[in-house]
């Protein structure tokens, strides 16, 4: 074994690889499998419109781990990670609209609709190079990591930390959505980029596709997942879980706090940014939608309610509050934000550990409980 | 508001206008100046024939009378009012049941009623009934309220018909509103700018220079492209009074957006008093901020709700009075409540405050949308502070933003106020500045969290229910405000209610000066970009409290 590999293997214990590898088989064989070769009048049959939406929670999940790795190790609360998230989105998005070619309504073979609307008549220079998925796929994580590395850069240098970083985060995403809802700025404004047709040549519609790009999702899932995990348990990790307990007493004893928080905050970014790329795809539209501050803060609520810090509980947590929203929305909409504004105050004031912790805490108090139980067996 | 102002004065001014009639007797106008009573009542009974060409005549004959009453006789013509009695003469008549009542055309005495068979109504056609109101339009240089005379003169001015410049001057000579003449006088001015005499040419460009008007301006400049201009000297001038005009117009410019920024600032102002006392004072990011300025603003709703149901309607004007405590009530118990059931167990981890107080937002929102549904709803201005004032060459404000400006600097005002010399803001300053020293000397200070805490959200509440009266009041209407609010504090500065103040208007009016370079959205961007830029630079804000008591 060499020294990767071994690193590799110690990123987890044997029981978070069993569990891990446990996930991951049902997540990229079973699902697909059960909605692909089991007949449609089955039982057992899993639809494809709920594959695409586990596809769209396994990416939130992903903008999950990404907001953990920052808050969770280092003590950022971005509250603008919806605008990493959108940007990786927009580059998606782009490459699929120069995809739609002479389909589209207007039938223009370069313009995408909306430009031809607006009368138009060349494409704007920031959407060359977006024809190649190469290209596209490149800037989904540049462009995200890129701003982040300048508002980061900004922010860390001049110690702004806390909830001045939170409530300045937010206004860079409020004005990202300012910007993008005008139809001046070339993204189709209010409506935002839609209609795609098809992705790398497969149809956007059909149900092999959509179960490809859901195993797409979880495969990437699964190696962000081991990525972060890779951070936070290397050197660097270890500083960035003490620049978030005592940020002074780091700087004190000669490490440089700045660019520990930038590079994560890049990295955190960029991986927003893939997210971001995998779910538009998926749901097929990008809007400023996502850009709004009430979706920013809501990746919070993912993971704190699965519990932050812990990487695995972010992504859990992402999918348990998106597959309640589902439920919930489904069954009475107005519940749901009552639900949504409940989760927020019991999860900060009754959970700070998350729904991991009070799963550790369980575990715990059994392990004692038992422990002291045989204790007096034996003293017995 | 000015309508009834200057309705006030029209009685007054009645016999004015009729003293100086007498006088004009005697000036030699071209056009007959008061007519006597004779020659108004001949011109009137040539209405009294079946020929609509004589009808026509007969009415051109009046308009040139100039008289108050000839107005209201054609407007009657032209509604189909005026009568000819079988005495022969003519009268407005209304119908009122089964019987008329009339009164003198001339004299506009109230006569006996009458029965249908004893009139005779004047017909009019579509012809006659365009040719009034071109006559009438002119007349009404001669009305007696001076609004409706500033009117007729600018439709006049709009379209400028050089006969009409003896009508302009025969209204000008027996002006008495300074603000009415000095109209006249441009619409004269406009009018002989192509006199036949240079002297008079040169004298209307001087006068026309004086004037503010975009309009005016390109009719000069008109003037000079299309060469119809010969005089050089006269040349120079209009190149002049064009200069002197767009002087005008950039510093009137200057000064709109200058009050449109401080409007939009004290706007900002009152959004941001009350996160400066949560954020600024105790260090809590309480999100809800907005929902505090919401229920402020269903508070005011809801009192004008009751006001129309139950308070005699004159006394409605006075619901804002009455929801000014109930909204400081209503946001202020809910503050207590939020304070009390939740942010006191998250002191010293702002983050986490952040979090549960986004969610308190949510569920108000919910609440409110399932209380009064998702719509905007309407809340009246009461009289006292709707209409507008001109302030000068066109700038105007509308009474409910200056009253916003001057409500803004009074809260401000009586909070400072309230903060450095009573007793509770003593306690309040020393629970903030040092904790457990505040605790050894007795303070309570759970309760001073609590009532500070209440002071801010009540404070928004006031705020809310005075944005009522300019914004939507809708269950989102705090979302709206709070990204804003928390710009504006941090710019200026946490903890510094001073700063807050020079927060707000900077940014009001740095906002409204950018608008017509860039859009309202962009300038909005730009100023985002510029705090963020400028929080890197001095992180604590425009005005940093020193020492310890800022450091965290």
């Amino acid at each position: 074994m060499g020294p990767l590999s071994s690193r590799l293997f110690a990123l987890e214990s044997r029981r978070g690889w069993t569990v891990f590898m446990g996930l991951a088989a049902v997540l990229m064989v079973v699902v697909p499998v059960l909605n692909l070769a089991v007949p449609e009048n089955s039982w057992l049959h899993v639809p494809t419109f709920w594959v695409t939406t586990l596809g769209k929670f396994l990416c939130f999940a992903m903008l999950a781990l990404a907001l953990d790795l920052i808050w969770g190790y280092a003590g950022i609360l971005s509250l603008g990670h919806g605008a990493f998230f959108g940007l990786g989105g927009y580059a998606m998005g782009m490459y699929l609209m120069r995809q739609i070619g002479e389909r589209s309504v207007y039938g223009h073979p370069e313009l995408p609709d909306f430009m031809v609307f607006l009368n138009w008549k060349e494409l704007p220079w920031y959407w060359y190079g977006f024809d190649s998925f190469a290209f596209a796929m490149l800037m989904a994580m540049l462009v995200p990591g890129a701003l982040a590395f300048v508002f980061g850069w900004l922010a860390f240098r001049s110690r702004i930390t806390g909830v001045y970083f939170s409530i300045i985060s937010q206004a860079m995403v409020f004005a990202m959505m300012l910007a993008f809802f005008r139809n001046e700025m070339g993204f189709g404004g209010n409506n935002g980029l839609t209609d795609f047709k098809d992705l790398l040549g497969f149809d956007l519609s059909a149900s092999t596709t959509k179960v490809g790009l859901y195993v797409i999702s979880a495969l990437m899932l699964g190696l962000v997942y081991l990525l972060c995990r890779y951070v936070v348990t290397s050197k660097l990790g270890r500083v960035l879980i003490a620049v978030r307990d005592a940020e002074s007493r780091v700087r004190f004893l000669g490490y440089s706090v700045t660019r520990a928080k930038l590079f994560v905050f890049t990295l955190s970014a960029v991986l927003a940014g893939i997210a971001g790329a995998l779910y538009v795809p998926q749901v097929g539209i990008i809007n400023p939608g996502e850009f709004t501050p009430a979706k920013s803060i809501e990746v919070a609520i993912w993971v704190a309610v699965g519990g932050r810090g812990t990487l695995f509980g972010a992504a859990a947590g992402a999918v348990a509050v998106n597959g309640a929203k589902s439920l919930l929305t489904g069954i009475a909409p107005e519940i749901w934000l009552f639900f949504l504004g409940a989760l927020f105050i019991l999860v900060t004031l009754l959970m700070p550990r998350g729904l991991v912790g009070v799963v550790r805490q369980w575990r715990e108090r059994r392990a004692i409980s038992k422990a002291s139980h045989s204790d007096s067996h034996v003293s017995a | 508001m000015i309508d009834r102002k200057s309705r006030d004065l029209s009685g007054s001014r009645i016999l004015g206008t009729a003293a100086l009639g007498a006088a004009l007797l005697f000036a030699a106008a071209p056009v007959a100046s008061e007519p006597s009573e004779a020659d108004f009542h001949a011109a009137l009974q040539a209405l009294d024939t079946k020929k609509f060409q004589q009808k026509a005549q007969a009415i051109e004959h009046l308009g040139t009378l100039g008289a108050p009453r000839v107005l209201e006789v054609l407007e009657s013509l032209a509604k189909g009012r005026l009568y000819v009695r079988k005495d022969g003469r003519i009268v407005i008549a209304e119908r009122s049941g089964k019987k008329y009542i009339i009164q003198d055309a001339i004299s506009g005495r109230p006569e006996p009623e009458a029965s249908k068979k004893e009139l005779k109504k004047i017909k009019v056609n579509n012809r006659l009934r365009r040719l009034i109101r071109g006559v009438t339009g002119q007349l009404a240089l001669f009305s007696d309220d001076p609004d409706r005379r500033i009117e007729a003169a600018d439709n006049l001015i709009k379209n400028p018909n050089p006969q009409i410049l003896p009508l302009f001057r025969q209204a000008r000579d027996r002006e008495t509103d300074d603000a009415v003449r000095a109209k006249l006088e441009v619409g004269i001015a406009v009018l002989e700018l192509e006199a036949d005499d240079p002297a008079l040419r040169l004298a209307a460009t001087a006068t026309l220079a004086e004037t503010s008007d975009p309009d005016i301006r390109s009719l000069l400049e008109r003037r000079l492209q299309t060469d119809a201009e010969p005089n050089l000297e006269i040349r120079d001038a209009l190149n002049g009074a064009i200069e002197t005009i767009d002087r005008k117009l950039w510093l009137f410019g200057i000064a709109e957006n200058l009050l449109f920024g401080i409007s939009l600032g004290s706007v900002l102002l009152l959004a941001a008093i009350g996160l400066a006392i949560t954020f600024g004072v105790m260090g809590v990011i309480n999100m809800a901020h907005g929902e505090m300025i919401m229920l402020g603003a269903y508070s005011a709703f809801m009192v004008q709700e009751i006001f129309r149901s139950v308070v005699p309607p004159e006394l409605f004007g006075f619901y804002l009075l009455a929801a000014l405590p109930v909204a400081f009530l209503v946001s202020a118990s809910m503050g207590v409540l939020i304070e009390r059931g939740v942010i006191r167990f998250l002191y010293g981890r702002p983050l986490e405050t952040l979090l549960a107080t986004w969610g308190i937002s949510l569920i108000l929102q919910q609440l409110v949308r399932s209380i009064f549904g998702a719509n905007n709803q309407e809340v009246a201005n009461p009289e006292w502070i709707s209409g507008a004032i001109e302030i000068a060459g066109g700038v105007t404000v509308t009474l409910n933003r200056l009253c916003i400006i001057l409500f803004s600097l009074a809260v401000v005002a009586a909070l400072a106020a309230f903060i450095r010399y009573s007793r509770f803001g003593l306690n309040m300053r020393a629970v903030t500045q040092n904790r457990s020293m505040a605790a050894s000397m007795g303070i309570r200070t759970g309760q001073v969290d609590a009532l500070t805490f209440a002071l801010g959200s009540g404070i928004a509440g006031v705020a809310g229910m005075a944005l009522s009266q300019i914004s939507n009041v809708s269950p989102n209407l705090g979302q709206n405000f709070i990204v804003d609010s928390f710009m504006v504090v941090v710019f200026g500065g946490v903890g510094s209610l001073w700063g807050t103040i020079v927060g707000a208007f900077s940014l009001g009016i740095v906002n409204k000066f950018l608008e017509p370079v860039s859009g309202a959205i962009l300038g909005k961007i730009v100023v985002l970009v510029f705090i963020i830029l400028f929080i890197q630079m001095r992180p604590r804000g425009l005005f940093a409290l020193k020492g310890r008591a800022a450091g965290d």
